[in-house]
This record gives C-alpha cells, structure tokens and sequence, in this order.
C-alpha cells in the first residue's frame, strides 16, 4: 500500500434516514468496525453509525496505538491475539495503508515481584497463542537503545517479558479504513449528530432519539466510549463502568530511529516512537472520575521523571503536545460486551485504557453475535453477567496503562 | 492547570495531595440484598454532571471533605 492508494480514501457522507436494522451510536474504531463487519461480512447494509462529534474523534483517536495480546489470563489473551492477527491482515482487507508496524514490545519489571510476574505473563501467552518470552537484564540493555539498566539506582531492572507481535498503527488510518469500507459496502454514517434518548417500547429499545430526529431501529448498539454509562442509563440498564480521564504526550523529533516499545507496571509509564519521530508516551489514569477532557502538569511532571530515569536521552526532549481521552474503566479491566438486561440493546464498552488493539476482533464478534443473534464463543467470557456470577477476570497487570 | 480543591480546614490546595472516594448509592428499586451486595461492589452511577464525593486530605489535615463536583468540568460547585 502506498501514498497514492492512500489519497483514494473517499469517505461518502449520506443523509440520517428514519429507520435502520442496525444503529450503531458512536463513530469511533468499535462502533465503525461493527458496521464494516456487519455490512461486508454479513451483508447487513441497512445499518447507521451515529456519531456526535467527528469519527475518531473520542479515544479512538487519541489513543497511543499499541497493539499486543500479550495479557494475563488465557480468555483475554485469546481474545487479544485474535485482534493482533486481524490487525496483521487490516492493510489487505481494506485495501488501506494504516502504517502497521510490527516492532515487539517490552514489558520491564523492576522488582522481584515484577520479575515473576513478567515470567508468569510468558508462561501464560505461551499456552494461549501469544509470542511471549522471558528477557534476563543483560540481554535487554544489548536489544533497547539508550536504557539506563539501574534507572539511577531507583528503579533496576530485574527482566522483562518480550513479546514479539507488539505493534503500532496510526489509529486515524485505522478508523478511516473501517469507515469508508463500511461505507463502500452502504453503510450509512453521520457526524454531527448527537443521541439524546432510547426509544423504549417496555423494556425493549426500538431507537433512538437524536439532535437531528428520531430513527427506528431493530437492533442498537452501544458504543460510546467514555460515555457508556449515559447512553446505558437512557435503556435503564446499569453498568460497572467508571470514566476516568486518560492523558498522555509527544515530544519533538528525536532524531535517531528507536525502535521499541517499552513499558513498565512499577513505573506506570510506556514509551514508543511515532512515524514522525517524536517520542510518545502515557501513564495511568487520572485516579479521579471525569468526564473533563483537560490535561495537567501534574501528569507531565511525574511521568518525565520516571521516564528519564530509565531512558537519559529523553531528558533533551521537549514536550510538544499533550492530550487527554476519558476512558470507561471496568472493575476488572477486561471489556464488557454483548447483550443487556434491556431487549435491543447491546454494548460494547470496558474498552479503557486498551481497546484500541481490539477494534478489529471487537467489530468482528459483535457483527456475529447481531447476525446470529447468539454471543460468539470468543466474546461469552467477557458478558456483563460475569459481576453477578462472580465470574470477573481481573486483568489490572495487563491493562493499566495502554 | 492542575486541578485545585479548596480545603474548609487548609485553603485551596493541588489534587495530588488528595485521594478520591466514591460515595456509593445502590439504587432503591434494586431491592434483593445479593443484587444490592453485587451493585455495591461492582456498580457506579458515574454521573455525567454534578455528583457528590468525598476527598481525603493526605497530605494536609488528613481529614475527609465531601464536595459536590461537575464531572463533565470538573469545577467544584
Ligand atoms: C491517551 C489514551 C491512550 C490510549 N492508548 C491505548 C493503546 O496504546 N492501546 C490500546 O489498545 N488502547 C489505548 N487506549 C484506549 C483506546 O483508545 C479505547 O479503548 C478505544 O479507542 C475505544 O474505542 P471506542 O470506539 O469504544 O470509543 P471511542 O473511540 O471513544 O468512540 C466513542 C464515540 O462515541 C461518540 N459518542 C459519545 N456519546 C455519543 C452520543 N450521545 N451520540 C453520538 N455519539 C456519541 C463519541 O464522540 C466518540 O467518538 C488509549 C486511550 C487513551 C485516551
Ligand atoms: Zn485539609
């Protein structure tokens, strides 16, 4: 794929109709997945995305694009992986250039309790399908450039745990590839335009009710993001999720090629570098609720100080820019998805601070359970029930930070 | 800007020295206990918009304050 191909990118606008099959409300990479799965897969066309802002515009466009499926319990995991290889396969099925850069990705322990965790984090990938290996600390100052290996006598490290199909796509290309193959197929997708309520007839949601008029629906689909909880609470179903802004920054072109990606639980930080060459990097949610998109010097402050311990060359940098995305947490830090206590309507949220990586597989799964109308093996575990059956899959170790 | 929370007892001071604390309120109409104990421990109201929390001063009076916030601004009301 190339710049030219790439310029042949047509998004085609259409008109908000009056009643669809399927209306998905949120244009970020989960519902526009969604719709590209359920239109070119399944040949439902009769679907609308409604999004309120711009497509990409929540956190599918401001996230920091890691993708991986190196997690910490064998559901995820294969969940994980399944979306790692379709991220593999994106370019060719929709013939769009989304920058897929296969690079690996460190995960750094700085403790003895990390090193186990970084083996048993191996171990598990091993037996569920993901390329994970444990790194002793000479091998890992040989293979990441520029890593301080006692990070000032703070934070030494004591392993790592490589996994070698951690890769990056520019997320905008990502989201434009699902929007305009959804669309080509006749989808229709609106910007713009906000919902406002569900349309209930009993318990059954039958549409939704927007800024721009209201559109019947046999099926809605949940996928808003940080918003979750408000658009739940419009079909009187109530969820686990706490929004928690995210924040996170580039700095200006480091000049040399750095090709990693490195994370670390104990310092909560990761770090990688974009196509442009800035460093990029983020930390863990802000511990406060929120639904405030502002970003703070708090945040800069303390991730800088951790991350120059470990990387000296970052110290020179400048921030250039930071941004922030208000993430739906789950208890668990594992994704919520499928259906609800209310009839016709699904969701798919608890995406946080990590579902990026999982737009292709969580668009694949949700478009068979609507055409099937039956929850697909590899998403069952991840149901809302799972609170009151007390069946969580508490994953924090994997999830924290990206 | 960093986030500020005026404290009654030490006046207006940076986020970082507080820690958050939900209030939990189980909605009435859910009347079973388990299902109330499942709510408890998993659910949240999430409120977009003015919601009611408590804040712990650490590293100040190490007392707790209990504020009204909008979530969507974060300007205390
Ligand atoms: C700073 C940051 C870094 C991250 N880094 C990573 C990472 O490295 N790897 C990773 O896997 N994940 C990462 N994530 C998480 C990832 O970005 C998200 O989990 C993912 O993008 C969620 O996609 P989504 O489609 O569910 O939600 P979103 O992309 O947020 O889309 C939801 C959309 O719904 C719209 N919407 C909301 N309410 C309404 C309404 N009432 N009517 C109509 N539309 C509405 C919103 O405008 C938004 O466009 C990061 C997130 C952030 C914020
Ligand atoms: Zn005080």
């Amino acid at each position: 794929m190339n710049e030219f191909w790439e310029a042949k990118v047509k998004l085609q606008w259409a008109e908000l109709g009056s009643s669809y099959d399927v209306v998905i409300i949120g244009g970020g990479g989960h519902g526009l997945a969604t719709a590209y799965n359920l239109a070119v897969n399944h040949g439902i066309t009769n679907v609308a995305v409604i999004e309120k802002d711009y497509i990409g515009g929540g956190n599918s466009g401001r996230n920091t694009t890691v993708i991986r499926s190196n997690y910490g319990k064998p559901e995820p995991v294969r969940f994980y992986q399944r979306s790692l290889d379709l991220y593999r396969e994106l370019e060719a099925e929709t013939e769009r250039w989304v920058m897929h850069d296969e690079r690996g990705l460190w995960w750094l322990a700085h403790t003895e309790a990390g090193r186990r965790q970084e083996r048993s984090r191996a171990a598990i990938n091993q037996a569920f399908g993901a390329d994970t290996t444990f790194v002793e600390p000479e091998e890992i100052g040989r293979l990441i450039p520029g890593i301080n290996l006692d990070a000032d006598g703070e934070f030494p490290i004591t392993g790592a745990s490589f996994h070698a199909g951690g890769a990056t796509a520019r997320h905008d290309r990502v989201n434009w590839a699902f929007a305009e193959g959804a669309m080509r197929a006749g989808v229709t997708i609106v910007q713009g335009v906000k919902v406002t309520g569900l349309t209930l007839d009993g318990d059954r949601v039958v549409g939704v009710q927007t800024d721009k008029g209201d559109v019947a629906a046999g099926t809605v689909v949940g996928a808003v993001g940080g918003h979750a909880t408000t658009i739940a609470s419009m079909a009187n179903v109530r969820l686990p999720i706490r929004t928690h802004p995210l924040q996170a920054f580039v700095t200006n072109h480091y000049e040399q090629t750095w090709d990693a990606i490195v994370a670390s639980n104990d310092l909560g930080f990761y770090v990688s570098q974009t196509a442009r060459g800035e460093m990029l990097g983020g930390s863990h949610i802000d511990p406060q609720p929120s639904y405030s998109r502002r970003s703070d010097h708090h945040f800069i402050n303390e991730i800088a100080r951790r991350i120059v311990a470990l990387f000296p060359f970052m110290g020179n940098l400048r921030v250039l820019r930071q941004w922030t995305g208000i993430c739906d947490m789950s208890p668990d830090y594992t994704p919520i998805m499928g259906y609800t206590s209310a009839p016709g309507f699904l969701i798919t949220t608890g995406w946080g601070t990590w579902g990026f990586k999982a737009i292709p597989a969580g668009g694949e799964a949700m478009a068979q359970l609507i055409a099937n109308d039956e929850t697909p093996e590899l998403i069952a575990p991840f149901s809302i029930e799972r609170f009151a059956n007390d069946r969580t899959l508490a994953d924090r170790g994997s999830s924290g930070t990206h | 800007m960093t986030l500020r929370i005026t404290c009654p007892h030490c006046g207006t001071r940076e986020i970082d020295e507080w820690v958050h604390g939900e209030i939990p309120v189980v909605p009435d109409d859910i009347t079973d206990a388990d299902d109330r104990d499942v709510d408890r421990a998993y659910f949240h109201n999430n409120v977009e918009g003015v919601v009611r929390e408590a804040w712990f001063h650490l590293y100040g009076c190490r007392r707790w304050v209990t504020l009204e916030r909008d979530t969507r601004t974060d300007a205390f009301q």
